[in-house]
């Protein structure tokens, strides 16, 4: 199962173990300090993988202090000079301007995430290092951290269906503001699972296990699209592949579950909201460059669809004056999905771990291949 | 599709159901009880309006059946009414996925600070317990319980339950309900409201959960102690409560549940979604008919 709460403590396990057992600094390490590879992190990750970089006594490192605030650009710029390893997070753009200002020294990009779409993959495989001993080109290593997130993002896109086809932010607001009155027949009232078409924008592990999760609510059928079918996910969900249009068309609840890439950016538009039901509840947990925004707003505030759940956006976060944050039947969260404490400890391991094995050129636990 | 009124009358015509049931509205009737009253045979009642006070029964002697909406009946004297003839029924299993679904969405809002966030409040100051592979505890193994025990296997919770009677549900079973107390991190409660249950859920009870746990309410507000609750969470002594029900509703504005952070309030939404009301109708007027036509009626309540 694409979930099991064993395989993935088993990798949660690995991604948190340090790679070296010693912890503490010799005054000859110290000495050596100045000669080991630099590493920049662009953020003030959880303790996990500070930890594992700090104890490991292969990287100095150098850290964006602050843990909701994002690098400026020209801090990033300045501070990569020359370093042999950038661990990042979502909110920064590795492109050509960034690798330019890097240099040739750069070996290994590790980020914090599952999603890669701030990482210019093109650039990076452009980069050829050559290896002093050998003589062989090889482009920068890539890491980032799937699976350990999975469990999370289900739940949480899960809590949001529910909570958005429930009402539930408009329900908790009555009663605390006194509309609450004599119960009403059709209060309030929501649109139900059972008996549901469940479509799926995208099927790769987090599709799946979100599929598993909605299966005991009496989902009558799971359909999804994707680029090609996925016969084994699909089989574990006991999916079918439809065409863009007929997931559009038969979906009750849309769960956008695809990476941002070139193909997917706004596919969520007018073209799409204007197939879906009058009655459907429209999801996204994975990436905000994947709706039309504009087009959102109108498909919800017209009727074309009933309601919207989102935890991602474009820009993050969204500004308050926003359109989308005036419909009563759009919910829309600060991009909470992975976080919990454990999960994003364990994607700060994973990411200082994979950081760490790519210098060393060995395998990481999780690499992009580029 | 349904009309609806503040104030649920007493005869009331629903879409297809206009040929069985004559309508009168609200206002007629008060106007002129003494015209109305003797063709009266069937109430519909929905969130316990009309009340079924004597004052009103005693009115109507062609009064054959009450036929309340959803499953509890915790608000009907059985024996009064079986006293005047009058048959009761209600809509058990209709409202079971939806009143499920709530409670998970409950447990989840509530696991996941959803509410709370967009309240404002930094991810750093938020304290996330396991979800996933976490262990729920439902007190009441009825439809109910049952339903919310299988979309719970759903994140692979570990399932405790506690009922009269031992079921196969696949779940472990809890003789000891403070057995059930001590390990949940989840406790759902699902049970019927009757003497036993009233006050189930007290200090002595919250005191036995962790202090990690939340406790999710989708049965009766009388289940619980509420004043014991308010003190557990002002006291930490559980972390969160997650309430669609409670005494009276509604709450008092000023009253405490209402502010604290750590719980989340719905008012009575169990049953709301477009399907159900309208299937919960549609067997309250069939359940009517049967009645009135002295026809075995499906889903009788007996007083015992």
């Amino acid at each position: 199962m694409w979930c099991s709460r064993v395989a993935l403590r088993r990798l949660q396990r690995v991604a948190a173990a340090s790679l070296n057992g010693t912890g503490g600094l010799t005054s000859t390490m110290q000495k050596e300090m100045s000669t080991l590879p630099r590493v920049y992190v662009t953020r003030q990750i959880p303790p996990e993988g500070l930890k594992i970089l700090r104890e490991s006594g292969q990287v100095q490192f150098e850290l964006w202090d602050s843990d909701d605030v994002p690098v400026p650009r020209k801090e990033l710029l300045q501070k990569v000079k020359g370093v042999d390893a950038l661990l990042c997070v979502l909110t920064e753009k590795i492109d050509k301007e960034v690798l330019d200002a890097a240099g040739p020294n750069l070996k290994v990009v590790s980020t914090m995430s599952v999603g890669f779409d701030h990482l210019s993959l093109e650039e990076l495989k452009k980069r050829l290092l050559v290896c002093v001993c050998v003589f062989l080109p090889r482009g920068i290593r890539v890491g980032y951290t799937p699976d350990v997130l999975t469990d999370a993002v289900a739940e949480l896109t899960v809590a949001l269906l529910l909570t958005t086809s429930r009402r539930l932010i408009e329900a908790t607001h009555e009663a605390k503001t006194g509309g609450w009155g004599t119960w009403r027949t059709l209060w309030l009232c929501g649109y139900e699972l059972a008996d549901s078409t469940v479509g799926i924008l995208g099927l790769g592990r987090i599709g799946v296990a979100i599929a598993e999760r909605l299966a005991p609510f009496k989902v009558k059928k799971f359909i999804y699209t994707d680029v090609a079918p996925r016969p084994e996910l699909a089989r574990a969900i006991n999916a079918e592949y439809v065409s863009m249009d007929e997931l559009a068309k038969q979906s009750d609840f849309l769960a956008v579950c695809c990476a941002l890439t070139p193909e997917t950016k706004e596919v969520c538009n007018k073209n799409l909201f204007s197939k879906m039901k009058k009655t459907s509840i429209f999801i996204n947990t994975s990436r905000g460059g994947v709706v039309n925004q504009d087009d959102l707003y109108e498909a919800l505030s017209s009727g074309q669809i009933a309601a919207a759940g989102l935890d991602v956006t474009v820009p993050e976060p969204l500004p308050t004056s926003h359109p989308l944050f005036t419909l009563k039947n759009c919910v829309i969260l600060p991009h909470i999905a992975s976080a919990s404490y454990s999960t994003r400890g364990a994607m700060s391991a994973l990411a200082a771990n994979n950081l760490l094995l790519g210098l060393r050129r060995e395998p990481m636990i999780k690499e992009i291949k580029l | 599709m349904m009309t609806s009124k503040q104030y649920l009358p007493l005869y009331v015509l629903f879409g297809t159901c206009e040929k069985v049931l004559s309508t009168f509205i609200d206002l007629e009737f008060l106007q002129n009880p003494a015209l109305h009253a003797p063709k009266i045979q069937a109430i519909l009642m929905l969130a316990q309006s009309p009340a079924a006070e004597p004052s009103l029964l005693r009115l109507l002697p062609s009064l054959k059946v009450i036929a309340s909406g959803g499953v509890g009946i915790d608000h009907l004297d059985l024996l009064f009414i079986a006293s005047l003839g009058v048959k009761v029924t209600n809509t058990p299993g209709v409202v079971s996925d939806a009143t499920a679904d709530i409670g998970m969405g409950l447990l989840l809002a509530s696991a996941r600070k959803i509410v709370q966030v967009l309240s404002g409040w930094k991810l750093q100051y938020l304290i996330y317990h396991r979800f996933t592979g976490s262990t729920l505890g439902i007190i009441g193994m009825g439809h109910i319980g049952y339903k919310i025990a299988q979309r719970g296997k759903g994140f692979e919770m570990k399932i405790l339950y506690h009922n009269r009677n031992r079921r196969a549900v696949g779940a472990t079973y809890c003789e000891n309900m403070d057995d059930l107390l001590r390990r949940s991190d989840f406790v759902m409660l699902a049970v019927n409201l009757t003497p036993e249950t009233t006050g189930l859920i007290g200090q002595r009870e919250l005191s036995l959960m962790k202090p990690t746990a939340t406790l999710v309410n989708v049965s009766r507000g009388l289940v619980v102690d509420q004043d014991a609750l308010v003190k557990a969470l002002q006291s930490g002594t559980i972390h969160a409560a997650a309430l669609d029900v409670t005494h009276p509703e509604p709450l008092p504005r000023d009253h405490p549940l209402l502010s604290l952070p750590n719980v989340l309030i719905t008012p009575h939404v169990g049953c709301s979604t477009y399907q159900t009301i309208r299937r919960m109708v549609e067997v309250m007027v069939e359940n009517a008919r049967a009645a009135m036509n002295g026809l075995p009626i499906p889903n009788e309540v007996k007083s015992q």
